[in-house]
Parts: structure tokens; C-alpha cells; sequence
């Protein structure tokens, strides 16, 4: 007797609550297995590359600010080392320091919201997000204090930052780290050991380090396989040489990695934080550059590790007050390279699990 | 026993984007910007005892429990994220259900960017939610198109598509600002009426009782 | 510190390899011709002093009289990095062989950059249009569109 299957096709579509943006998954499905998978791509793309030829340099750092909007600080902050590469200009000591101090932040802040939606998609719905939320507003409140936004804040600028961090900034962050560690430690209590956790990301989507490396997987995805490959250490740019930090390393390269190795750079963030503000000096917060910015004819390639993967600009100028090529290597889109042989073979509900691992936003992918 | 596997042709996954593609250039060439619905300017019409007290009933229930619908596109999908968690909680207006799919669902907040290839997707959860129901702009972005207004792929505006009943600009707009805006939109269900429905159903049984109409069908 | 090669003496390496093709530097990169791309690019990728084997990122940028392919390539072995240039002068139809045999990462970055740009990838194993929609008329990141 023949038992004749049929795969048939389900569209993940667009608007879904999976709140990581509007991706499309095209899945075959057998029963419940998945047979094949097609990301598409481009509910979000806003032309911004485009946009970015006809503003200036200074203008592009709001642009910036929309493409990863859960760390928008870490996107200002490759983009301006890009045009300080291109156009020469060296950053005061007190800028760095300060863009060291927001940057780590941003990655907490980004950590947070990835343990919140990662576990959204395990199914333990909204409950460990408002615990994120309410941490991240903290953080939030200590950037409406020096920013005066709550997201999209626009704070650095070619040379520095745009202005000086107030005097009620240093003590209440000093008070936020105090608390950070024993939060962290609740998080893992009532995460890392639990069963369903467990039982649920242990072994499945396992990205195997060559597969890593080959497919240009950058951040905790590939730290997760065992590379040890992070840009802070690597190529320190910035004042990070100075400071004191481990990068985690995971073993297998499964979905519980990639969340583990999440949990402890948040503690390592914690340490840089406290390391940073022991050593801020008094200074300049922004060099002398002129209003209307015109880079030598050339191009240049400035990157960052951010929360995220390594977030690069390209930038090409031709001596004119905007850039003549402006483009963005997103850590994101690079990340999801590999899902597709990730998630073949498991259940559908694996490969949503896999997806989320990735830690994509979709203003970062589309553009 | 054996199992026989039968494969999907590429062919068919492409008629799917073909399709696609036609429906976002319809939608492209077609829209136009639809005016806001303002039927609560009405004003001449009588109203008699009886519908008031209907009309304050209903109204209270619908604007204590509008269940939106979770239409987060872009970044300030994490303000309205933020406004649902427990600072600025949104379940003490009776909102806390998100719901992922429209046919539960009163609010459709457009929260973030709209592109000429979301049109088509945005446009059928519209439909496919029931009456009534009420759309929210939130952001720059979904009034008019934003910091990306001149792109060739976004939508200037989400009035372009839907009307549109209450905007609130900011980008993103705080918490507190979108809170004000469903206060408004809460005010504005409270000025609803439902004499003109009532009105146009009796016009349906009407012409569906008449003599005429019965004798025509008689004959069928 | 990632060292950025010295373009000189890479490119006298790889024209001792190849002959036949004409290699040039420009400031810090080396410019292939697109026929001999993927014989450089494996010699880059599987020489053991070089090792390229992570792709950092591919671009597109339209000069108007050609456009040009760079390849930032990193060895994450000896810490080291390379960029590569490829140019195209054809405006109809630009043609350029994928790299995604050697290194998957491009796949995504290919398809983007034809369908911003409209440069074809020979080779590719998927190569449709990846943000936009199949019929949309032309390709926005040229400096000709609109």
C-alpha cells in the first residue's frame, strides 16, 4: 500500500506576532516538518541608501538611527568613525570615553530585548518581556537625561558627541550598575535552568563553526559556534584597549549558545561600564569640524562590534558635501544567510525558535 | 508500506510573486488620498429619546474595551511595546489585548513605516476587520511619509489607503503622546451614533417587504 | 590589530600566479578584471599566507562610466585584511561571476546588489530580485534613476 504526502506550502506572512518586523517566511512543510524554507525580504525597505546620497554627512547621522532601532546609538557611532576614517579627524579623549559608556548601554538595552522576545517565541508570552521592559526603561530614562529622546536619539556627531552628559547622569548610572548584576542573576535563575528552556533550544539549529565562518555570520551568532573573533578585541577601536573584559565563547553552537553567550556579554558590559566611568576624563566632547563637511576623494570602511554582529559603513566621497556611495554591511541580513539550512529538517515551531536565535530587526535587513 | 513524496513546481511559487507584484502596482496607480471620516459632525440629524440612551450604551461599550490590532512596522512598534508594558500601562483603558489577528480586533494602529509592498497586506487586514472600527496613525512615517518621503518606496501617508480617524505625530511619539491620541479616539467613539446604520437597514428590510418585490419573486 | 595587507606586494604575489591577467593597485586595493575574479579570489581564499576565507562585506557602486564590485576580505587565521575591486564597463548588461561557491555570505549581498543596481551575477544559484518587486521599473541606486 502507498501513502501518497503531499508537502504543502504555509505562508508566514508579513504581519505576525512575532515582533521581530515584517519578514515573510515561505515554508514546505510535510506534516509537520520543514522541507524548505524562503525568507522574503523588503516589507521595510525604504530606499535610505538613496536617501543618503542627497544629505549631507551630518544629516545621514538621523538615517543611521533608523535602520537597528533597538541599538540606534551603535549604528551613529560606525557610521561617524567611518567619515572620522575618511575625512581624518581625530575624536578628544572625553568624546571616546563617553561614546564607550553609550555604547555599552545600547548593548544592555539590546541584550534585554532580545532575552524578552527570544522567550516570546518559546511561548512563555509577554511575562519575561514586561521584566526586560522594565529594566530597559531605567536605561531608557538615564538616555532622556542626556539625549532628551526615548528612542532615535541622534547623539553623535562627526568629531565627538553633540553635547556633554548632564551631572545627575554619572550617579544614577553608578546606581543602575549597583542593581545590574543581581538582575541579571533573577534573569538566570528563572531562565537558564528551566526545563522547558532546556528541552526546547538544547541541540537544535546547530551551526557548526566552519558553516559560521563561510556564510560571514558575525557577532554572538559566531562567537556562539566557537570563534573568537570580536572586534573590541581584535581591531580595538575607540579607547577599548584599555579596558578589561572577557569575550564568552560558546561550545556547540546551538540556539541555547546563542542565547547564553547574550547573557554573558551583558555581564561583561556591566564590567566595561564601571571600568569606563572610574576613568572618564575631563576634556573637549567634540574636535573642530567644519559645518558643511567635504572628505577627500576616496573611500573608507569603518566598523563596529555592535549588539547585533559587526556593523560596518562603506562610504565613498568624490569632495562634495554628501556622500557619493553610502552603504551599510548589516549584521542582521548576513546573520539569516544560514537559516535556511538551519531550520531544514525540524519542526516548524524549532524554526521559528531558530529564527528568533538570530536576532534580527528588520530595519537593520530591509533599509 | 511506502510513502511517495510528490514535489511543488517553481512555477507555482512564481505565479504567487507575479501576483503579487500586480497587486502592489494597482494599488500604486489607483490610491488616492481618502478624506477622514467625520460622520460625528452630523448635527441636523433629530435624534429621539429611545437611540440616545441606545446610542450611550453602545458607545461606552465600545470605547472601553478597542482591542487593537498588532500592526508594529518599524521603530515605533517599541514605543507602543513600551506604552502595553507596566509603566505606561495600557490595560487600564481596557487595551491590553494585542491582537495578532484582525477579525478580534476594533484599532488598526499603523505604528511605523508603510511601503509600496506592504500596501497590499495592510489594506487586506483592513477589510478583514469587522465594523465597526477605527484606524490610528502613529509617527511621522505613517502621516506623511516621514524622514523617507521622498523614497521610491514608501507610502506618503497611510490616508493614502485608509481614512484615517486620529493622527499623532512624533517620531517616535512618547508613550504619554499616543496615550493623549486613544483618549481622543476615545471621545470621538463616544460622539458615534447608530441612527444612520438603523437608518439604512430600514431602507434594506423596506425594499426587501414590498409588495412589488414579493410579487416579483412570486413570478421567478 | 587587523592589519591591512600592503596592496603592492599582494598584487606582484598574484600576478606572479597569473600571468595573464592584469592586476592593478589603487591606493589600498587591488583592481582584477571580472574574468579572472574567481581564479584570484580561490587563490586569495586557499593560499596558505593569505587564508581569506570570511567575507566581510560586498557593495556596489555605479561611477558612471562603469560600476565596481568590492569585496572586503578578512582572514580571521593571521588577522589580516584585503579589499578587491572588480570593474564592469558595460552600462546594458553587467556581468560579473558570483562568488557564493566560495564563500555563502555573498548570496544575500548578490542579490541585493542586482536588484539595486542591475548587475548580474553569472553563476548564482537563486539570483531574483531580493527588496523589490518583480516588475519594478529600472533600478533605484543608479546614479541615472529618477
Amino acid at each position: 500500500m502507498m501513502l501518497r504526502t503531499e508537502p504543502f506550502v504555509v505562508n508566514i506572512g508579513p504581519q505576525h506576532p512575532s515582533s521581530h518586523g515584517l519578514f515573510r517566511l515561505r515554508v514546505t512543510l510535510d506534516g509537520e516538518v520543514v522541507k524548505d524554507l524562503e525568507l522574503v525580504l523588503g516589507y521595510l525597505h525604504r530606499g535610505i541608501e538613496k536617501l543618503a546620497e542627497g544629505r549631507t554627512y551630518t544629516q545621514n547621522i538621523t538615517l543611521t538611527d533608523r535602520l537597528d532601532y533597538l541599538a540606534q546609538m551603535t549604528n551613529n557611532w560606525a557610521y561617524v568613525i567611518a567619515v572620522e576614517k575618511l575625512a581624518g579627524i581625530k575624536v578628544p579623549e572625553r568624546a571616546e570615553y563617553l561614546r564607550v559608556i553609550i555604547g555599552e548601554m545600547m548593548r544592555l538595552s539590546s541584550h534585554l530585548c532580545f532575552i524578552g522576545f527570544f522567550l516570546n517565541e518559546l511561548g512563555a508570552y509577554f511575562t519575561p518581556l514586561f521584566y526586560m521592559f522594565r529594566d530597559r526603561e531605567k536605561i531608557i530614562d538615564l538616555f532622556d537625561m542626556v539625549c532628551g529622546q526615548r528612542l532615535n536619539y541622534n547623539y553623535m556627531r562627526v568629531g565627538g558627541v553633540s553635547h556633554d552628559i548632564p551631572e545627575e547622569f554619572v550617579p544614577a548610572l553608578k546606581r543602575l550598575l549597583d542593581e545590574m548584576p543581581r538582575l541579571i542573576d533573577e534573569y538566570e535563575q528563572l531562565l537558564s535552568g528551566n526545563e522547558i528552556l532546556l528541552a526546547r533550544t538544547k541541540k537544535v539549529g546547530i551551526l557548526t563553526k566552519e558553516k559560521a565562518i563561510n556564510c560571514s555570520a558575525s557577532g554572538p551568532v559566531l562567537r556562539a559556534s566557537g570563534v573568537k573573533w570580536d572586534i573590541r578585541k581584535v581591531d580595538p577601536y575607540s579607547v577599548y584597549d584599555r579596558f578589561d573584559f572577557e569575550i564568552p565563547v560558546g561550545s556547540v553552537g546551538d540556539v541555547y549558545d546563542r542565547y547564553w553567550v547574550r547573557v554573558q556579554e551583558m555581564r561583561q558590559s556591566v564590567r566595561i561600564l564601571k571600568q569606563a566611568l572610574e576613568q572618564l576624563p575631563k576634556g573637549e566632547t567634540k574636535a573642530e569640524v567644519p559645518f558643511l563637511l567635504r572628505p577627500p576623494v576616496g573611500d573608507a570602511y569603518g566598523r563596529i562590534e555592535g549588539p547585533k554582529g559587526e556593523l560596518g559603513f562603506y562610504l565613498v566621497s568624490d569632495n562634495s558635501i554628501a556622500p557619493y556611495r553610502w552603504h551599510v554591511r548589516p549584521p542582521a541580513l548576513l546573520n539569516l544567510t544560514a537559516l535556511r539550512e538551519l531550520a531544514i529538517g525540524w519542526k516548524l515551531a524549532d524554526a521559528i525558535v531558530i529564527f528568533g536565535s538570530l536576532d534580527t530587526i528588520l530595519g537593520e535587513v530591509d533599509r | 508500506m511506502e510513502i511517495e513524496e510528490t514535489k511543488l513546481t517553481i512555477s507555482d511559487i512564481q505565479e504567487s510573486e507575479l501576483a503579487e507584484a500586480k497587486a502592489i502596482n494597482s494599488i500604486r496607480e489607483s490610491c488616492k488620498l481618502i478624506p477622514d471620516p467625520d460622520e460625528w459632525l452630523q448635527g441636523e440629524i433629530s435624534r429621539n429619546v429611545l437611540v440616545t440612551t441606545i446610542d450611550a450604551v453602545l458607545d461606552w461599550g465600545r470605547r472601553s474595551s478597542v482591542w487593537p490590532v498588532n500592526m508594529g512596522l518599524a521603530c515605533c512598534a517599541f514605543e507602543m511595546i513600551a506604552m502595553a508594558n507596566a509603566r505606561f500601562d495600557i490595560a487600564r483603558f481596557g487595551m491590553e489585548l494585542l491582537r495578532p489577528t484582525p477579525r478580534q480586533a476594533d484599532l488598526c494602529w499603523v505604528c511605523g513605516t508603510i511601503t509600496w509592498r506592504m500596501a497590499p497586506a495592510l489594506k487586506r487586514i483592513y477589510e478583514q476587520m469587522a465594523e465597526p472600527k477605527w484606524v490610528l496613525a502613529m509617527g511621522s512615517c505613517a502621516i506623511t511619509g516621514g524622514p523617507f518621503r521622498e523614497s521610491y518606496n514608501v507610502v506618503p501617508g497611510v490616508n493614502c489607503l485608509l481614512p484615517v480617524d486620529v493622527y499623532v505625530p512624533g517620531c517616535p511619539p512618547r508613550p504619554e503622546a499616543l496615550l493623549y491620541g486613544i483618549l481622543l479616539l476615545h471621545r470621538k467613539i463616544g460622539r458615534g451614533t447608530i441612527q444612520k446604520e438603523l437608518a439604512e437597514k430600514i431602507e434594506e428590510w423596506k425594499q426587501k417587504m414590498s409588495l412589488k418585490a414579493y410579487l416579483k419573486g412570486m413570478w421567478r | 590589530m587587523t592589519v591591512a595587507l600592503g596592496v603592492e606586494a599582494v598584487a606582484r604575489k598574484v600576478a606572479e600566479t597569473f600571468p595573464v591577467t592584469t592586476i592593478t593597485t589603487d591606493r589600498d586595493a587591488l583592481i582584477v578584471p571580472p574574468e579572472s575574479l574567481l581564479q584570484v579570489a580561490q587563490y586569495l581564499k586557499d593560499t596558505p599566507g593569505f587564508d581569506f576565507g570570511y567575507l566581510t562585506c560586498l557593495t556596489a557602486v555605479d561611477y558612471t562610466d562603469y560600476f565596481e564590485v568590492v569585496y572586503h576580505l578578512t582572514s580571521l587565521k593571521h588577522n589580516h585584511s584585503l579589499v578587491l575591486k572588480t570593474r564592469c564597463y558595460d552600462r546594458e548588461k553587467p556581468t560579473v561571476p558570483s562568488v557564493v561557491s566560495l564563500w555563502q555570505g555573498a548570496d544575500l549581498q548578490e542579490r541585493e546588489a542586482y536588484d539595486l543596481m542591475g548587475i548580474v551575477f553569472s553563476g548564482h544559484p537563486n539570483l531574483k530580485r531580493l527588496f523589490l518587486w518583480e516588475g519594478f521599473p529600472g533600478y533605484p541606486l543608479r546614479r541615472d534613476y529618477l
